[in-house]
């Protein structure tokens, strides 16, 4: 074992966190009601990532279907009907069952913990932003056993194709709706937190990134959340009320739908990858012993990916034929989002550069994310060069690049902060070996499974294809292996954070030498269920 | 422990390294073998230009990557705690700040020269020396040859390979899936503008090698265009989701000197005006010869969404089989099959057929109130088709 020292000569003052709580009056419910009525912060965070990790399942299951009927060139355990539906419903529980909802559960948890808040500013609300949840992922689930199936119209959902889809699209825009109700609930939350419950001195450049990162995330799904339910509304009276807004015939078009979706688009794809740069941020300077390097140019680059990430949606429509004027403008601004997301990049390296690094579990995803997330930028640079991408659109070179992106960028992130963050939420240490094993076997199939969906794009295969041609079949049966491996995977994740829970060591109230933020200064671990009932005293 | 750690690190990289190089030894001389790694050599003049476009930009950020890597890779081997690297405590510069602001900017100007370059010319359809028109269906390309030499030649092209190799019941031809039964013939050398359009969804019109791309949009015209610069058979995929069967409408364009393709529109208008003569719908034609052949039309246009067993898939491609439609009024079904279905006044999945010739919808008729369940013993005739044409 090879965990952090645990140097308490530091002098810290310890001083806040006990001299309010002596937890022995949490009142807490206890049962059903303390999770179907609660209205504590941790409680809450603790039900998003819970299903976030339920849904993570789910849609892994659908990634191995897919992955199983692309073993090999043939149609030979799906149909093609069927296996348009798993794609489909592969990226929309993965995108909003997933991975958003495993952020919102860390900034439950950790928000007012680090602005030294006793909880969120609306906790009836936040308990109904999480039950939203659950009936809407029921809704996309109860989609696959609608008459005729799932609708196999892909997870953005491009008109005129949800014209011809059975009863699973209104499922599906049911659903659709009931997550962004959520998202853009939980955002209020969130932007009233940090904007009126922070401890006296805790300015806003005095919080640590996460925050921030969260700060602008919420203000980014406040804007575009709409957009989405407005395409998605269209989309439904087009189907039922005879309206023509996507028919070309009365009037309509369909490359509309494509403006309107990317608009909500480009933003989601930066509310996923923003709070991920946020759990980064706070990882590598703990496990450097250093402070971030570049703080203030963090949020200012943060704060100007958000901005850009509303100029560029086009550049997901390079090929349906716009002006070239517009094409140019749309390369060009995307181009400029590289600038922001490379100071991101060298501030993080420059975070390590002579500190005294170790590479606990959290700190090897942290860098696991920081190489494979600039690798899928550096795909997107390419992808944003438009005759480059006349080339690459619609190719397994695409979906390598955002697996690139979400996968290795957003859910390392999310495992970095699981395991940075488990022993101050449970008071219990996870098992370091495991977890870097876990590290380990994640890092070495998704780059099985996804390095080699590059080549297959250059070389021509299209993506949501149920079958292929032969010169593909090599790198897909590769992809494949690499798939199954990284789903079994998961499964050792699930194995070590439910024996931390259930048997870990005690943790100390500063498990990590370099971690500086209230939570670790200020709180014992496990955190007490109100975080700060009075305002903790700051320099 | 982190000696071992450093250790598994740089054995991975090793590791995959060699894996790398492995693969491209692991896959010998297929026919295919070049177009493994790389985008598919081009057979055009732009297409080179976006080739090397592509290796460009790509050298330039491995490039970055290496010099932005190498740095945490060196502060991971030697700025470790294990090492006893103390830690700084600097958290800003300046001008290193500026610097690593400004030169990507730079980097990127310089990119966006050639790119603005290609995409231009990419962009550029005037004065094409002909102009095919490439209509995207459920799912199968029409294709109509509108202007320059073969003007008024059109067909249908849809996939060729046969069911039993898809479902592995039989060995996979070389072309497997990029097979058509009718090739899009085109002169080497010459710029062809192709018009994209679609019937029903949105489609896109793809041939790597000719590096064209363009959505088919339904109800708009876009436009693209290519000039091959060597004879040959180049494919290509629908690119778009569209539905069931996205994977299964492949695009092959024929390339030919000058001189075949004069020959190959001769034999076309040859096939078209013998064509002609024999779905002369005023020739008297009998139930067992519609049958025939509106199974082979039933077996190239419907069987896709209805299904060999005429079962469909409801609801949105219902059974045939027991159809009240099918099994009705003889005037209703072939209004279905001339204007297609219409539900509040949006078209479905069901798009009018007319294209087809009379001959071919007769036949259809003949053998859909034929088939499977149905048993009306009755069909219109082609000269009734014609009829029904005229009086819309």
């Amino acid at each position: 074992m090879s965990t952090a020292t645990h140097d308490h000569a530091h002098g810290h003052s310890h001083d806040g966190g006990h001299a309010h709580d002596d937890h022995a009056h949490d009142h807490k419910p206890y049962g059903m009601m303390r999770w179907l009525g609660s209205t504590n912060h941790k409680d809450i965070g603790t039900m998003y990532l819970w299903f976030s990790f339920s849904m993570f399942l789910v849609g892994g299951v659908m990634a191995l279907i897919i992955r199983a009927e692309l073993f090999q060139p043939g149609l030979q355990i799906v149909r093609p009907e069927f296996f348009n539906s798993m794609t489909t419903y592969h990226g929309l529980i993965m995108v909003f069952g997933a991975i958003m909802p495993a952020f919102v559960g860390f900034a439950n948890w950790l928000i007012p913990m680090q602005i030294g808040a006793p909880d969120m500013a609306f906790p009836r609300m936040n308990n109904l932003s999480f039950w939203l949840l659950p009936p809407a992922a029921m809704l996309l689930i109860a989609a696959q056993f609608a008459p005729g199936g799932g609708a196999g119209v892909g997870w953005t959902m491009y008109a005129p194709l949800t014209t011809q889809a059975g009863p699973a699209m209104d499922l599906t825009i049911f659903a659709v709706h009931i997550l962004g109700m959520s998202s853009i609930m939980g955002s209020i939350n969130i932007i009233t937190t940090i904007l009126n419950m922070r401890a006296p001195g805790m300015t806003l450049m005095k919080m640590p990134l996460f925050c921030w990162t969260w700060l602008i995330t919420a203000y980014l799904l406040v804007a575009s959340m709409p957009v989405l339910a407005g395409a998605v509304t269209m989309t439904l009276t087009d189907r039922h009320f005879g309206t023509n807004f996507f028919n070309a015939a009365g009037g309509g078009d369909p490359v509309l739908y494509q403006h309107i979706f990317w608009f909500f688009g480009h933003p989601e794809v930066y509310i996923i990858a923003i709070p991920a740069f946020g759990v980064v941020s706070q990882v590598i300077p703990a496990f450097s012993r250093k402070p971030l390097f570049g703080y203030a140019s963090m949020v200012y680059a943060t704060a100007s990916i958000a901005i850009l990430s509303f100029m560029v949606w086009a550049h997901h429509m390079y090929t349906v034929g716009m002006p070239v004027e517009a094409q140019l403008y749309f390369m060009y601004a995307t181009t400029l989002i590289a600038i922001p997301t490379g100071v991101k990049v060298f501030n993080w390296v420059a975070t390590m550069w002579k500190g005294s690094l170790t590479f606990e579990t959290p700190m090897l995803f942290a860098l696991g994310f920081l190489f494979l997330f600039s690798l899928g930028g550096f795909t997107g640079l390419v992808l944003s060069i438009v005759p480059v991408d006349v080339q690459l659109h619609d190719t397994y070179y695409v979906v390598a690049h955002f697996h690139y992106v979400m996968v290795a960028g957003a859910l390392f992130s999310a495992f970095a902060g699981i395991y940075f963050w488990l022993p101050k939420w449970t008071g219990r240490m996870y098992n370091e070996t495991l977890g870097k094993w876990h590290f380990w076997l994640s890092l070495i199939f998704f780059n099985v499974t996804f390095f080699v969906q590059h080549f297959l794009g250059l070389a021509g295969m299209p993506r949501r294809v149920p079958d292929y041609a032969l010169q593909f079949a090599e790198f897909n049966a590769i992809s494949t292996v690499g798939a199954f491996g990284f789903g079994i995977s998961q499964l050792l994740f699930l194995y070590v954070v439910v024996k931390c829970i259930t048997s870990g060591e005690k943790a100390e109230q500063k498990q990590w030498e370099g971690a500086d933020s209230l939570e670790w200064t200020h709180l014992p671990s496990p955190a007490p269920y109100h975080s700060f009932v009075t305002p903790p005293a700051l320099k | 422990m982190r000696n071992k750690l450093v250790k598994t690190i740089s054995n991975t990289f090793a590791a995959l390294t060699t894996a790398a190089t492995a693969m491209s030894l692991m896959f010998p001389a297929t026919a295919f073998a070049e177009y493994k790694l790389n985008l598919q050599i081009p057979n055009s003049a732009l297409g080179h230009t976006i080739y090397d476009l592509h290796t460009i930009i790509t050298w330039v950020c491995v490039v970055i990557f290496i010099v932005v890597f190498g740095f945490m890779f060196y502060a991971i081997f030697k700025h470790r705690k294990s090492v006893g690297h103390p830690a700084s405590n600097f958290h800003e510069h300046f001008w290193v700040e500026v610097a690593w602001t400004i030169v990507p900017c730079i980097i990127l100007l310089v990119m966006m020269v050639p790119a603005t370059k290609a995409l231009i010319q990419l962009r550029d359809t005037s004065e094409p020396d002909m102009t095919i028109k490439a209509t995207g269906y459920q799912w199968k390309w029409g294709y109509d040859y509108i202007k320059g030499e073969g003007e008024g030649i059109s067909f249908y092209s849809s996939l060729s390979t046969p069911r039993a190799q898809i479902e592995g019941t039989e060995k996979k031809g070389e072309h497997y899936l990029l097979e058509t039964d009718t090739h899009v013939v085109v002169p080497v050398g010459k710029k062809i503008r192709m018009l994209v359009t679609a019937a029903d969804v949105i489609h896109a019109w793809w041939v790597p090698a000719l590096a064209v791309k363009q959505d088919a949009v339904p109800g708009f015209i876009r436009d693209t265009w290519f000039k091959a610069t060597e004879p040959g058979i180049f494919r290509g995929q629908c690119a778009e989701l569209c539905g069931k069967d996205h994977g299964f409408m492949p695009i092959v364009v024929e390339v030919k000197t000058a001189a075949d393709y004069s020959k190959w529109v001769e034999s076309q208008k040859a096939n078209m005006k013998k064509a002609a003569v024999a779905d002369d719908p005023e020739k008297p034609w009998t139930l067992d010869d519609l049958k025939a052949r509106g199974e082979k039309v039933y077996a190239a246009n419907c069987v896709a969404c209805h299904q060999p067993t005429g079962m469909g898939n409801p609801p949105t491609f219902p059974a045939l089989s027991g159809s009240k439609i099918v099994n009705g009024p003889k005037d209703a079904q072939l209004a279905v099959l001339l204007g297609g279905v219409v539900k509040d006044g949006k078209p479905t999945a069901m798009a009018s057929f007319k294209h087809l010739s009379d001959a071919d919808i007769a036949g259809v008729i003949a053998y859909t109130r034929n088939a499977w369940a149905n048993k009306t013993g009755d069909t219109v005739t082609p000269a009734e088709v014609k009829a029904a044409r005229a009086a819309k």
